[in-house]
């Protein structure tokens, strides 16, 4: 393993020198492909499903961003990453846009190099526990053993979060979900930790839900976002657009059923730019005027999204929120589009 | 005549540089070189430049930065508020117990296994076989896991152990206890074991980062004293005996000699065991075993130990039987013929392959992140390096602490190799 990273990044660092000059955008348009890094499985946000399709919340701003760039939304190729390799791969180049509930922090933007174009989920850390443990506050888990996703801000927070409240606690550092899911069932740890969508989203995959629950205290900020490298503003822009593009879509009532209809023009001007009747946001992007038509009809706009994947209809479950539009008391806001 | 002189000196000429055959060879090594060089300067300098564009130029600052981040299993003193180096220290020493608890664990298991595997018992032979191949014949990482599994699934929870009042009032057993005069208890979490403490403490020195207990060191030193003691007490003992060939009784001295001290200082110290009570969601108190240790610890030494066997069959073997026949026509019964004539001769052959071993041993303990034993891998190579995004530094530095690490075992080996191989005169 630790040769294998070593001589990955000397490989990559070689490889950079080639294409240092070319941007991600003309990478992806000539390989007919889009690499994007996602999870190594979280139910809900990405996960392949019985066919071996990924799914998922996250999986669609990769689909997204395929569609707008390459015109067809399937042509991504799916990198699943752990909380540890997820920032070597994309800063090596291995994937053109991570899309895995990355939390955007200072650090990770300013000193790992990277560039988060956006949120498409506003996140907070919890607990999960048994019910049958009788806990009913994260306050009451002085001396527990907890699973967490190690190379994780969680990892941070939850010592922060224990010292601050002058409790101890045993970690137990798991490498993915899927591990981290069988250890917490195993009894091999009291609490498993991690962001809430993500403790609803594992939950959802249990046989018994009904016998875990979700501590109340949400013990952190974590807004998730898609990140690519800093240092390309072109795919920086349009990453960060397209993500405009799907949560302006729910705005404006544009959707994967009537976006057709509404390309051919309408009364409202913001609609028009942003489906390319008028004006040329696409050619400045570097993409056709059609780019964020095609990206809302292969995925829906962001409500549907999340419906779909993380909604109260689904068997996760998650109600809107923080992330309503901000319409509605939430706080998905796109900057305008003109 | 002056002959000599007159041989005309053949002068220096460039072609003779490839067709010479006295200067081809050295053409042909300086050329490689050069490339050589010249490739893995290219890497580097690719890489530094490529480094410094994207801004991240290599710097080993981080190091004094506050970690942040919980370790489990710590064994110098540590804290969320410690640096990233002091991090590492703790994953370096986590790495060294499991690699040298290992290390010992593997000999002493090979051994056994080498030396039963030519036993005549056709039962006990066939057994060590199988386990031979075995486990030499899966990966090291698939017998960490199922001995993690084990240890996890089968084991009880913490919270199996609890007794409750109703469950007092209706006489119910709880569905685990603990073991051994109630003072062990095995749980899914790791194993909690009584922890040895002293009223009376001398307190610790501290040399550097490293706080080094002076009870155990009084402790240490009592035993050693003890058994020199002992020792030349024995020797005392033969001395008369050959003189008057009569051998003086030495059960109660050796006795004494052996054990009085230290159960005198052991009492001077006011020592007892702290014994581990469930207390909320875990046991408190007493030393925890984590089931990650276990699970990396007999992993590697159940897989090394099969090579070991190997080895120390190997070396039998390459005995001659004459040297055994010879032994036996003396009067020499198998055990001391094992004991004084054929593992003395065989030490030889087992000491070098066996050097081997232990490095791969200690290589394979890397192995740890696969059950979360936060090892050297799992504390610079995983948070350290998540957290602060410095792959290049910190893969560097995993590197040389590795490549540190086995060239000391490979040197404190040779040192030993050099006790027993054959001195010729």
């Amino acid at each position: 393993m630790k040769k294998s990273v070593f001589l990955g990044t000397l490989a990559a660092t070689a490889l950079l020198a080639g294409f240092a000059s070319a941007g991600t955008l003309e990478d992806v348009k000539a390989r007919g492909e889009l690499i994007c890094g996602v999870n190594t499985g979280l139910v809900g946000f990405a996960a392949p499903d019985a066919n071996g399709n990924w799914q998922g919340f996250d999986v669609d701003v990769c689909r997204a961003v395929a569609a707008a760039v390459l015109g067809d939304a399937s042509k991504v190729k799916y990198v699943p990453t752990t909380g540890e390799t997820r920032f070597t791969a994309l800063a090596s180049g291995e994937i053109d846009l991570l899309s895995r509930n990355t939390t955007w922090t200072f650090s990770r933007d300013v000193e790992l190099k990277f560039t988060f174009v956006g949120v498409n989920y506003y996140d907070g850390q919890g607990f999960m526990v048994k019910k049958d443990l009788g806990v009913t506050s994260a306050k009451e888990l002085d001396g527990a053993t907890i699973c967490i996703q190690t190379g994780t801000t969680t990892e941070l927070n939850l010592a922060d979060f224990f010292k601050s409240n002058n409790m101890s606690y045993q970690p137990v550092a798991i490498q993915t979900n899927a591990e981290g899911e069988q250890q917490y069932l195993a009894g091999a740890c009291d609490a498993y930790t991690t962001d809430a969508s993500g403790l609803a989203a594992t939950r959802a995959a249990f046989a018994d839900p009904e016998n875990h629950v979700i501590l109340p205290e949400i013990i952190s900020k974590e807004p998730l976002g898609p990140v690519v490298r800093q240092g390309d503003d072109q795919w920086a822009d349009i990453v960060r657009w397209t993500l405009n593009a799907l949560i302006a879509a729910e705005e404006y009532g544009v959707t994967s059923a009537n976006v057709d209809e509404l390309a051919k023009g309408t009364q409202n001007p913001e609609i028009n730019r942003l489906l390319g009747a008028e004006g040329n946001l696409g050619e400045m992007l570097g993409l056709d005027k059609d780019w964020a038509h095609r990206a809302i009809k292969a995925v829906g706009n962001y409500g549907e999204i999340f419906a779909a994947h993380i909604g109260e209809s689904t068997p996760i479950g998650l109600a809107r929120g923080l992330n309503a539009q901000w319409t509605q008391g939430g706080l998905m806001y796109s900057p305008p589009f003109r | 005549m002056t002959m000599v002189s007159d041989t005309p000196k053949q002068r220096f000429r460039l072609g003779m540089l490839v067709y010479d055959t006295r200067y081809r060879s050295i053409t042909i090594q300086t050329v490689v070189g050069i490339l050589f060089m010249a490739g893995a300067w290219w890497l580097i300098d690719n890489l530094l430049s490529n480094l410094a564009q994207l801004g991240k130029s290599p710097s080993f600052a981080f190091l004094w930065n506050r970690a942040g981040y919980d370790i489990d299993q710590t064994l110098i003193p540590y804290t969320n508020d410690d640096t990233h180096f002091r991090a590492m220290l703790v994953g370096l020493a986590n790495t060294i117990l499991v690699s040298v608890l290992g290390c010992i664990a593997a000999t002493v298991l090979g051994v056994v296994v080498g030396v039963l595997r030519l036993s005549k018992n056709w039962l006990i032979g066939r057994l060590m076989t199988v386990y031979v191949e075995m486990f030499r014949n899966v990966p090291v990482l698939l017998w960490i896991l199922v001995v993690f599994a084990v240890f996890t699934d089968v084991t009880p929870s913490p919270n199996e152990f609890r007794v409750t009042e109703s469950m007092l009032a209706e006489g119910i057993e709880p569905k685990a206890s603990k073991i051994v005069f109630d003072s062990v208890a095995i749980t899914n979490r790791g194993t909690y074991i009584p922890k040895p403490l002293f009223e009376r403490s001398l307190g610790a020195i501290h040399i550097g980062f490293m706080p080094i207990s002076l009870n155990t060191l009084a402790i240490l030193a009592v035993v050693l004293a003890s058994f020199l003691g002992w020792r030349a007490l024995l020797r005392h003992a033969t001395r008369v005996q050959e003189e008057t060939g009569e051998r003086p009784t030495t059960w109660w001295k050796s006795l004494l000699v052996l054990f009085a001290p230290i159960t005198l200082l052991l009492m001077a110290l006011g020592f007892h065991l702290e014994i581990p009570e469930l207390a909320g969601f875990n046991f408190k108190g007493g030393i925890r075993v984590s089931n990650a240790f276990m699970a990396l610890w007999l992993g590697l030494t159940l897989y090394t130990a099969a090579f070991i066997a190997e080895i120390v069959r190997a070396g039998i073997l390459a005995v001659p039987k004459g040297q055994t026949e010879a032994a036996y026509a003396l009067g020499f019964r198998p055990t001391l013929t094992m004991r004084l004539v054929i593992l003395p001769q065989a030490l030889r052959v087992i000491i070098p392959p066996l050097i081997s071993q232990f490095l791969n041993l200690t290589k394979n303990s890397s192995l740890a992140i696969a059950v979360s034993y936060m090892d050297l891998r799992g504390t610079l190579g995983g948070i350290t390096l998540n957290q602060t995004g410095r792959e290049l530094e910190c893969m560097l530095l995993l590197m040389l602490i590795y490549l540190a690490l086995s060239l000391l075992i490979s040197s404190v080996m040779n040192v030993y190799n050099s006790f027993v191989k054959l001195k010729e005169r």
